[in-house]
C-alpha cells in the first residue's frame, strides 16, 4: 500500500478552510482510541476532556488565562514561520521577558503608580526581543543554525531564571523559598472580572496584538515582504528585499510578543517571580501557529483550542483519574493531524492498494 | 592512575547516547531529510527500554524494545514527511512533542521504581589490566555498539554502493528519481535508521547512564545530537570526535559543581548548551564550506511525478 500525491494547479480554497477541522476529528478519533486502551469509557472522557470545561464561569476564566500566552505568542511566531525563520525557542524568550519585566517590583518595590505596569511590559517585550535576536544575529552574521540555537537559548533561559528565583532575586523574607517578593496590585495585570474568576487583560492584550499583526501582513510592506521571502526567497531578493533584515524582523517581533507573554503571565496570573513559570507555553504555541493556519486571526480561535488542552488535562486528571499528559499528548497528536491534513491543500491525495503495474515505469 | 581511567570512562558513557543518536540522524540527513524529532524518539525509547525491561526483566529486551520504539516513531515522521509531503521542520518538532508527551504518560507509574542495569563486560584479567583495561574490556554493551554503528556508517556511506545512492539522493533527489532510484523507499529506510539509532540512544540512559525513569530525563540531548551533526559536517568520524568532546564538557561541569569553585550549579548545568551554540558558530562560519558539506536537497519534500 502507498500513497500517491497529485499536484493540485492550485491550492484547494476548500480545504484550506476545512483541513483544521479534519485533523481536529482525527485527533478526537485517536483520543477516543487512546481513552479506549486506558481503560475508560471514550465517550465520558472525551466530554470531560473538552466539553466539561466549558461548563463553569470560572474555567472559562482559566481558560483565557491559558489562551492569553499561547495567542500572543503564536502570532509573532505565525509572522517568523510565514517569511521562513524557524524561531523554536519562544520558550525561552517567555521567560527572559518575564525576568527582565519582574526586575520593575522586585528592585523598586516602592515605584507604584500608573507607570509601574505599562514600563513592565515594555521591559518584558524588550527582553523577549533581545533573546530572540541572539539566534537572529548568529543566523545573519555567521550563517548558524537558528532551530538549534534558539532551542539552546530555551535552556539557558531556564537555568538563569531557577538561579535569579533562588538566589539574587528570592524574598528575603521567604523562609528560602524559592520565588520573589509578591508583587504589589500596581505591579499586577489587574483581572478584568475579579468577581466571577480569574481572567486578566492579557487576554485583551493577545487579540489586540493578533488584530493589529493581522492588519499588517494584509496591508502594509512590510507583511508583503513577509509573505513573498518566505514563500519564494528568489523573488523577494530580485524584489529588493533583504532577507537579513527581515529575520530580525521576524526574530525581534516573535521573541518581543513571547516576551510579553512572559511578563503578562508572572503579572497577571502568578504575581511573583518563581523559578518555573511556563508550563511549556513557548512549545505549545508552535502548535497553536500552525493550527491557526499561520494567521494571527486563526491563532485566536487556535490558541483557545489549545488552551482547553490544558484545562482538560486536568480535569481528566480529576474525574478520570487518567494522567495530566495526556493533555499533552493530544497537543502533540493535534500537530501531526495539522501538519498531515496541510497537504490535502496542495495535493490530491490517493490510496493505491495494489503495487503500479510495471508498464507505469519510473518506479522500479 | 585510576581517576584517569574513571574520568574517561564516565566521559564516554555520557558521550555514548549522543553518538548513537548523532550517527543515526546523520544517515537520516544524509538521504536529504531533516528528522527534528530525536529527542521525541530518544525520550520514547528511554521509557519504552525502561518499561520493557521492568516487565520481562531482562535489560536485552528493554534494549530491543527501545530500538524498535524508536523506529516506529520515526515511521510516523516518515509518513508524514515522505508520503504526505509535509513539512520537515515542524514534523519533526511535532514527534518531539509528542514524544514528550507520550513517554510521561507511559512512564508515569514507572517513576521511582528501581531500574536493571546492562551490565558492564568484564573479561577477568584482560578488564584489569591498568590505564585502559577497563576502557578497551570493561564498558557496557551500548558503548561497543556505538563504536561499531560508526564504523558501519562509516563504511557504508562512502566505501559501498547502496550508501553512494544515499548521499545521492540526500543531493539531488530530482537526478536520483530519474536514475531510476526510489527516492522514498530509500529515505524512509533512512528515517527507520535513524529512529532505532534515537531508541538505542534513549535506552542507554535508562539502562546504562542512569538505569531509572525520570520524566524528560533526555534534557536536551536529542537536540545537542542534531548539533554534532552540523558540527561534524555530516562525516561518521567527526561525530564521534564531537560526541566525545561534549561528553567531557558535561561531565566536566558535573565534576566542577561537586568541587564548587563558587559558580552556581545553573551556570555550570547551562554550558553544554552554550558551548553547542559557540561550536555551531565556529563550524557554520564559513558559508561556502558548509553549503559544500549540507547534503543539498535537506529538509525539500519530494514528491515523484510519474
Amino acid at each position: 500500500m502507498r500513497i500517491e500525491l497529485q499536484k493540485r494547479p492550485t491550492p484547494s480554497a476548500l480545504y484550506a478552510v476545512l483541513s483544521p477541522f479534519i485533523a481536529l476529528g482525527l485527533t478526537l478519533i485517536a483520543g477516543a482510541i487512546m481513552f479506549t486502551i486506558l481503560g475508560k469509557n471514550p465517550l465520558d472522557a472525551l466530554y470531560s476532556f473538552f466539553i466539561e470545561p466549558l461548563t463553569e464561569v470560572w474555567s472559562i476564566h482559566e481558560l483565557t488565562v491559558k489562551a492569553a500566552p499561547l495567542i500572543l505568542i503564536a502570532v509573532g511566531l505565525s509572522v517568523c514561520y510565514r517569511s521562513n525563520n524557524w524561531n523554536i525557542g519562544a520558550e525561552g524568550q517567555f521567560i527572559v521577558g518575564g525576568i527582565l519585566g519582574s526586575l520593575v517590583p522586585i528592585l523598586l518595590p516602592g515605584f507604584q503608580n500608573w507607570l509601574t505596569l505599562p514600563l513592565m511590559l515594555v521591559l518584558g517585550m524588550a527582553g523577549g526581543a533581545a533573546w530572540g535576536a541572539i539566534p537572529a544575529f548568529l543566523k545573519t552574521r555567521f550563517n548558524t543554525n537558528e532551530i538549534l540555537v534558539s532551542l539552546m537559548l530555551v535552556y539557558t533561559a531556564q537555568l538563569f531564571l531557577d538561579w535569579l528565583a533562588r538566589g539574587v532575586l528570592r524574598d528575603p523574607n521567604g523562609n528560602n523559598f524559592p520565588g520573589s517578593i509578591r508583587f504589589p496590585s500596581a505591579a499586577q495585570l489587574p483581572e478584568i472580572m475579579p468577581s466571577q474568576g480569574s481572567a486578566h487583560y492579557g487576554i485583551l492584550l493577545a487579540i489586540i496584538a493578533a488584530v493589529i499583526i493581522w492588519f499588517m501582513l494584509r496591508f502594509t510592506l512590510n507583511g508583503f515582504q513577509v509573505r513573498v521571502l518566505g514563500a519564494n526567497p528568489r523573488a523577494g531578493r530580485f524584489a529588493g528585499f533583504s532577507q537579513t533584515r527581515m529575520t530580525f524582523f521576524a526574530f525581534l517581533l516573535s521573541g518581543g510578543l513571547a516576551g510579553l507573554a512572559g511578563i503578562a503571565e508572572v503579572s497577571g496570573a502568578i504575581g511573583q517571580l518563581r523559578e518555573t513559570i511556563s508550563p511549556g507555553y513557548g512549545f505549545t504555541a508552535i502548535i497553536v501557529a500552525f493550527l491557526g493556519r499561520l494567521s494571527p486571526l486563526g491563532a485566536i480561535a487556535a490558541g483557545f483550542m489549545l488552551a482547553l488542552t490544558y484545562l482538560g488535562g486536568e480535569a481528566a486528571q480529576m474525574t478520570l483519574g487518567v494522567s495530566d499528559k495526556v493533555g499533552r499528548v493530544f497537543q502533540g497528536l493535534l500537530l501531526f493531524f495539522v501538519l498531515g491534513c496541510d497537504t490535502l491543500i496542495n495535493y490530491q491525495v490517493r490510496l493505491v492498494l495494489r503495487k503500479a503495474a510495471p508498464a507505469a515505469g519510473g518506479q522500479g | 592512575m585510576d581517576i584517569a581511567q574513571n574520568i574517561l570512562l564516565t566521559i564516554m558513557t555520557a558521550a555514548t547516547p549522543l553518538l548513537i543518536a548523532a550517527i543515526g540522524e546523520l544517515v537520516v540527513e544524509r538521504s536529504g531529510v531533516l528528522n527534528l524529532g530525536v529527542e521525541g524518539m530518544m525520550v520514547i525509547g528511554a521509557v519504552c527500554g525502561f518499561a520493557a525491561t521492568i516487565l520481562s526483566g531482562s535489560p536485552w529486551i528493554g534494549m530491543l524494545a527501545a530500538i524498535a520504539a524508536g523506529a516506529v516513531a520515526s515511521l510516523l515522521f516518515g509518513v508524514l514527511t515522505l508520503s504526505l509531503a509535509a513539512n520537515q521542520v515542524a514534523t519533526g518538532l511535532s514527534l518531539t512533542l509528542l514524544g514528550l508527551g507520550l513517554s510521561g504518560m507511559i512512564g508515569e507509574s514507572f517513576v521511582g521504581s528501581a531500574g536493571i542495569k546492562l551490565a558492564s563486560l568484564d573479561i577477568p584479567v584482560l578488564s584489569d589490566i591498568p590505564l585502559i583495561g577497563r576502557l578497551v574490556f570493561g564498558q557496557d554493551p551500548i558503548f561497543y555498539i556505538s563504536l561499531i554503528l560508526t564504523g558501519g556508517v562509516a563504511w557504508f556511506l562512502f566505501r559501498t554502493r547502496a550508501g553512494l545512492t544515499l548521499r545521492a539522493i540526500g543531493d539531488n533527489h530530482a537526478s536520483a528519481h530519474a536514475l531510476g532510484i526510489n527516492v522514498l523507499k530509500i529515505r524512509y529506510l533512512a528515517v527507520m535508521f535513524g529512529g532505532a539509532c534515537a531508541g538505542l540512544a534513549g535506552a542507554h540512559l535508562s539502562l546504562v547512564y542512569t538505569p531509572q525513569w525520570v520524566e524528560n530525563m533526555t534534557a536536551g540531548r536529542g537536540w545537542i545530537a542534531l548539533a554534532l551533526v552540523v558540527f561534524a559536517s555530516w562525516r561518521p568520524w567527526r561525530v564521534l570526535g564531537g560526541a566525545y568532546l561534549f561528553g567531557a564538557v558535561s561531565i566536566g561541569q558535573l565534576h566542577a559543581q561537586a568541587l564548587g569553585f563558587g559558580i552556581p550549579s545553573q551556570f555550570l548545568s547551562a554550558l553544554p548548551y552554550v558551548a553547542t551554540i559557540v561550536v555551531l558558530v565556529i563550524i557554520s562560519r564559513d558559508r561556502r564550506l558548509t553549503l559544500m558539506n549540507t547534503p543539498a536537497s535537506l529538509g525539500q519534500p519530494f514528491v515523484p511525478d510519474r
